[in-house]
């Protein structure tokens, strides 16, 4: 089997609290990324496709439209913003593990619908913290 | 003992374009954009095999025979070379990642003792890479 993987980045502020919980137990269990007026990351995304090659473009998925559904979906909807205002961490924390899963779930029918398929997602949070979603086999 | 998976790292410095030699010119540059044009980049590709390691040697392949493959095989067909007009490859098929891993598969394949090669990683540039995978009995 063959997969194509294409990198990404984007700066996003977010906060890691829970509305489960008191702010003393997001204190405690998120420690200093609890702080109410949050803080932020420098994110990087690998994302992973398979699919048949394409003879005419000798592509598993046209990079241009690999690269337009991302600046869509993950680049310019998370990018420059506070994480916690999206919908979709709205009953959900943003951790790097919500964001795989996240992006994963916006991304996969679209590349689905595209002729591939999203087997990976692997989010760098710091230099230091790496999150995948998926494997290979 | 059980199997062992060994992988070896090359760089090499190529240039090449994306070129479907079924399309015209036009065709070539709406599909590509400026990957239709001439240009290169410091490939790196991360050889992985697998295999019981020897009960004298300890060793699944000797690094240095496993390298004397790599040099024969890929580095002086590739470093330094064009992909399009020092190669035979790509006469047919673009020379994008996907084709080029493949490439490297049937030499790799024809060059390693039957069963070794496991997995190839080639990376194109700082945000794109391809991944091949022997398909085992273990596979989805």
């Amino acid at each position: 089997m063959i997969a194509l993987t294409r990198r990404y980045r984007f700066p996003a502020a977010h906060v890691l609290s829970s509305q489960r919980f008191s702010a003393e137990e997001n204190e405690r269990i998120y420690g200093k990324c609890a702080n109410p007026a949050g803080h932020g990351h420098d994110y990087a995304v690998e994302l992973t496709v398979t699919g048949p090659i394409d003879p005419r473009d000798g592509s598993i998925l046209p990079r241009a439209e690999l690269d337009a559904l991302v600046e869509a979906c993950v680049v310019s909807r998370f990018g420059h913003r506070m994480l916690n205002d999206d919908p979709a961490f709205r009953d959900r924390v943003p951790t790097a593990e919500n964001i795989c899963a996240v992006i994963h779930e916006d991304l996969a029918p679209r590349i689905a619908d595209a002729g591939a398929r999203l087997v990976r997602v692997r989010v760098e949070e710091t230099r230091r913290n790496a999150f995948t979603l998926g494997e290979l086999r | 003992m059980a199997e062992i998976r060994l992988s070896r790292a090359i760089e090499f410095s190529t240039s090449l374009r994306y070129w479907n030699p079924e399309l015209d010119a036009a065709a070539n540059r709406a599909l590509f954009g400026a990957k239709a044009a001439q240009h290169g980049h410091n490939y790196r590709l991360e050889v992985t095999i697998r295999g019981e390691p020897d009960p004298h040697t300890g060793m699944v392949m000797d690094l240095k025979d496993l390298q004397e493959i790599l040099d024969r095989e890929i580095m002086t067909r590739f470093d330094h070379r064009d992909l399009n007009r020092d190669t035979p490859y790509f006469e047919k098929e673009p020379a994008t990642p996907e084709n080029f891993v493949m490439v490297i598969r049937r030499l790799l394949v024809a060059a390693l003792p039957p069963g070794f090669l496991d997995r190839l990683r080639l990376q194109e540039d700082a945000d794109t890479f391809v991944e091949w995978f022997e398909p085992r009995g273990d596979a989805p």
